[in-house]
């Protein structure tokens, strides 16, 4: 860990947040995705069936 | 072989679905190296202390928000005059992270302004078009939401954002247009290539700036196609409930 010095909490705020907000659009995208996908080929079985 | 030909769904979906792994996985290895270099590897400014390491995440999402209006304008223009749904739905997905750009380079902003400035805002030309580009994404956003017809979303949508984009363009220029405020000049400019920064912070941080870019491209092929099968899903009810 390198030494940040009196500006440590303002770094360290910086790249939690970004990496939080990120992490939480890659999360919500994939999860949105994945629910998209399922239900199409759910609709797409009671079609054919 | 044209490029409206990607304006079909299943060939977009086929040519998203090759790209895609490529993209992640360039914009997790850049993105990666980028900030960890930045972060561990390169020193402190003499002036402005480790403070100076935000910048490997607030230049690179500031540049992403606004070239993802710019992007979203481009996919707009075509809607409106082409009439292709999947540049409509690649508008509506590249938003959301768009936003997040624009957020996270306001939040940065605000925490390396405080010790540097004194402040965490001020009404200066930069940060206060930002601002409104941020608002002007969610209004965006909520448009999409608040209109049950998705081509009448997407007709008022795109008018939105030829709107919006005066202060995309505003949020780039700012600093030139009006030479005052706090925010400093472009460090980078890509035109000229007449940068002021150091080769030392530069490196990591053009890195870092590639590696967003191809993050926002990854986001963007794969939430167009997350829009595109929820359109088809909606039609397959609509149909099925006029059939019964």
């Amino acid at each position: 860990m390198p030494d940040l010095g009196k500006y440590a909490a303002e770094v360290l705020g910086a790249y939690g947040l970004s990496l939080m907000l990120i992490a939480g659009l890659i999360v919500l995208s994939l999860r949105k995705g994945r629910r998209a996908r399922a239900d199409l080929a759910r609709i797409e079985a009671d079609k054919d069936a | 072989m044209s490029l409206w030909e990607y304006a079909n769904p299943v060939k977009f979906l086929g040519l998203s679905a090759r790209v895609q792994p490529f993209l992640w996985a360039a914009a997790a290895i850049c993105m990666v190296v980028g900030l960890v270099w930045g972060f561990f590897v390169t020193p402190d400014d003499y002036r402005q202390g480790s403070t100076v390491k935000i910048i490997y995440l607030h230049v690179p999402a500031a540049l992403m928000a606004i070239n993802a209006w710019f992007m979203m304008l481009v996919a707009s223009l075509i809607w409106l005059i082409r009439r292709h749904h999947v540049s409509a739905l690649a508008a509506k997905a590249a938003a959301p992270v768009g936003i997040t750009m624009t957020l996270i380079a306001l939040v940065t902003g605000a925490i390396w302004g405080q010790p540097m400035w004194g402040t965490w805002w001020a009404w200066d030309p930069r940060l206060t078009s930002f601002l409104i580009l941020f608002l002007f994404y969610l209004g965006y956003i909520a448009l999409w939401e608040a209109v049950e017809d998705p081509d009448t979303a997407a007709d008022l949508t795109s008018v939105l954002c030829l709107v919006g984009s005066v202060f995309a363009v505003l949020s780039r220029y700012a600093v030139k247009f009006w030479n005052q405020g706090l925010h400093q000049g472009t460090s980078v400019p890509v035109a000229t290539g007449g940068r002021t920064v150091s080769d030392v912070f530069f490196y990591p941080l053009a890195l870092s700036m590639v590696g967003f870019g191809l993050l926002f491209l990854a986001l963007v092929l794969y939430r167009t196609g997350t829009e595109i099968r929820l359109r088809r899903a909606r039609a397959l009810l609509a149909r099925r409930k006029k059939d019964i």
